[in-house]
């Protein structure tokens, strides 16, 4: 029933990115943001680099929101640092940042014409009236909206409306765009079309994009790094790779993708080689932290990470019987009893078209599970 | 039983219509009244209309209480909106929550309370700095400023929480100014509740007996105190030809509110559907 060829597990990769080289384009040094008793944001650090597209992960109230709204300049740190390109905002209001937001609503003015509200920012800042209607045209090709100048906001779709957020907030050049949930108001396959053409043009303005999401799948695929955030804390911060294979935390790994969750006891620690034993059997992994013999912590599994096949009468490996199936078309998940009676969740690929009734994997199903021990990930809380 | 119910609705509907418009269906009918007696009917005839444009004291009325009226309304919109913005935008400040107490006091102060102490109030400013001398337009301007200004005030703070405050924060976030948002975002956005403010006050102006009773002084007799005061004496069928004239009017105001806002729901009906077909 044990796995016994445990290869080596997770070691985090190295925090070096392509961005890391100059000085951080923003410093956020210690802040923290407090509501009466309540503490919004929890000293927190972090540095964002010129061209990153950098995402705040985490359910609502989490302070995420609040952290992006600090950086606008919109409420205060309580306290710490906020820098940006080396200069303290502390005292800086909105109007004077080098930033602009991309509301959650949009928050586009209902009283101006799509040209309006573009060349609304521009004005402020003084500019010739040829120079702003020249800028605003560019900017309008870029979101291909240009024939929806004279329009109202109230006369365009969702989709066009958040081009338009976009496309205001863009065209005044920021050093730093915050958005906070830019998709969210979107239907899902809107969403998957928009976080590309996201992407695209961040890639052709190379701004610098601090997004806040609560959806995981939108962190995944838009970010270079993300920062997961729960209680005002971030838990784990990393590009979208280490957040998802080498999770440090129990909340990670279950935010993120989802999880098997099994309670591990360290039985042996010895040159970096850290020895776990849980109901699925050992793990082993490579570990350079501090790890005391006999201290508890947790090994995670994903489901995708596991194969099922029919158990046959020389599976040596993990047997269960089929609880539950979830059927989505492309995967299937398996919910598989052990015979102590837990659960383990498996995601499996359809890849072939099952050719009759008995081809397909079915309720009380006798099944063989497999992984490759690298696959598991160490979580120390 | 479904219909059964619905005919009930139908029934309590026009007898709920009967209940309110009878009795102004009667006043008209009786302003028509040949007879100076006014239960008893004496045929139908234009003459109290004419009766009552041959009297220049309820021109002089309704021209007072118009003037009253428009200040008012102007004033009290103006420090209402004031008001309002402060509890709304300015965050939390020191008595912020006795300021909004005392906001909304005049609401649900009984009239004749708020009468009395105003009088009270010019009698004794009076005695201190002389002014104001004699009381009458200034003094009911002022007593109907106090307490309509709390209805806009009431008008605007919902207006402004209903807004959110995200507009605002785009705008700064471009780069305006404090003042500038003001200007662009804030008062655009609040001219519909300003503007019926405004005619909430006007309206209140006009339809108040009790406390310009209390501050009014001789010579100024607004519209409802002189119609109070002839209507005391007796039923008169001059006053059921005023009474028809304003009816008229105000219907004609209702008409042109509902036609506005009929024309409003086709706009956005037309921007929905422009809207809709965006989505591709």
């Amino acid at each position: 029933m044990v796995n016994s060829k445990a290869t080596s597990g997770s070691a985090a990769l190295t925090g070096s990115n392509e961005f890391s080289r100059d000085r951080p384009l923003l410093e956020i040094k210690g802040v923290s943001k407090k509501f009466g008793d309540f503490t919004a944001v929890n000293n927190v650090d972090l540095d964002i680099y010129q061209g990153e597209l950098f995402c705040l992960l985490g359910g609502s109230g989490c302070g995420k929101t609040t952290l992006l709204r600090m950086l606008a300049g919109f409420e205060n740190p309580s306290s710490g640092q906020i820098l940006i390109d080396g200069q303290d905002m502390s005292e800086v209001p909105p109007y004077k940042r080098p930033t602009n937001m991309m509301f959650q609503n949009y928050a586009l003015f209902p009283h101006m014409t799509v040209e309006k509200n573009i060349a609304f920012g521009l004005e402020q800042d003084g500019l010739a009236k040829t120079e702003i209607s020249e800028k605003v045209d560019n900017i309008l090709k870029l979101v291909e909206l240009q024939d929806y100048k004279k329009r109202r906001p109230q006369q365009l779709s969702g989709g066009q409306r958040q081009r338009v957020a976009l496309a205001r907030a863009l065209v005044k050049e920021p050093k730093l765009l915050l958005l906070d949930e830019p998709l969210a108001a979107l239907d899902k396959k809107l969403r998957e079309q928009t976080q590309f053409e996201l992407m695209n043009i961040q890639d052709k303005v190379g701004v610098t994009f601090v997004v806040v999401t609560h959806d995981q799948e939108e962190a995944m695929t838009l970010s270079t790094r993300i920062a997961v955030m729960d209680k005002g804390r971030f838990i784990q911060t990393g590009t979208p790779t280490e957040i998802y294979e080498y999770p440090n935390d129990r909340f990670v790994a279950d935010f993120i993708g989802s999880a098997n969750i099994l309670d591990g006891e360290v039985v042996s620690n010895i040159e970096g080689k850290v020895e776990v034993t849980t109901y699925l059997g050992k793990f082993s992994f490579k570990n350079t932290s501090n790890i005391a013999k006999g201290s508890t912590l947790y090994v995670g599994l994903r489901p995708e990470k596991i194969s099922i096949s029919r158990a046959t009468s020389k599976s040596k490996n993990i047997i269960g019987y089929i609880d539950d199936i979830g059927y989505f078309g492309n995967t299937s998940r398996y919910k598989v009893r052990l015979d102590n009676d837990q659960i383990i969740d498996v995601t499996a690929q359809n890849q072939k078209r099952p050719k009759d009734e008995k081809d397909r994997l079915t309720y009380e199903d006798k099944v063989n599970l497999s992984w490759d021990n690298s696959s598991a990930m160490l979580l120390l809380k | 039983m479904h219909n059964e119910r619905s005919r009930f609705l139908t029934f309590m509907l026009y007898v709920g219509l009967a209940f309110l418009y009878i009795p102004m269906v009667l006043l008209v009918i009786y302003s028509f009244n040949y007879s100076k007696l006014v239960p008893v009917w004496g045929g139908w005839s234009t003459r109290w209309y004419k009766v009552l444009f041959e009297s220049p004291e309820v021109w002089e009325a309704v021209s007072l209480s118009l003037q009253i009226a428009f200040i008012n309304a102007t004033f009290a919109t103006l420090l209402g909106a004031l008001a309002g913005l402060a509890m709304v935008r300015f965050g939390k400040f020191r008595g912020r929550t006795i300021f909004g107490g005392m906001l909304v006091a005049p609401l649900v102060m009984p009239e004749v309370i708020t009468g009395l102490s105003l009088l009270i109030f010019f009698i004794s400013l009076k005695e201190l700095i002389g002014w104001p001398l004699e009381r009458g337009f200034t003094t009911i301007t002022i007593a109907h400023i106090t307490f309509s200004l709390a209805y806009v005030a009431v008008i605007v703070q919902a207006r402004l929480t209903g807004m959110g405050i995200s507009l605002e924060e785009a705008a700064a976030d471009l780069g305006a100014k404090p003042f500038k948002v003001m200007s662009a975002i804030t008062l655009p956005r609040l001219a519909p509740g300003l503007l019926s403010g405004w005619l909430l006050a006007f309206c209140l102006s006009l339809d108040d007996l009790v406390i310009a009773s209390f501050v009014t002084g001789p010579g100024s007799t607004t519209l409802p105190i002189l119609i109070f005061s002839r209507i005391r004496l007796g039923l008169r069928p001059d006053i059921n030809a005023l009474a028809t004239i304003i009816i008229i009017f105000v219907a004609i105001l209702v008409a042109i509110a509902a036609f506005i806002m009929l024309r409003q729901q086709k706009r956005e009906l037309i921007d929905q559907q422009m809207a809709a077909r965006g989505d591709v």
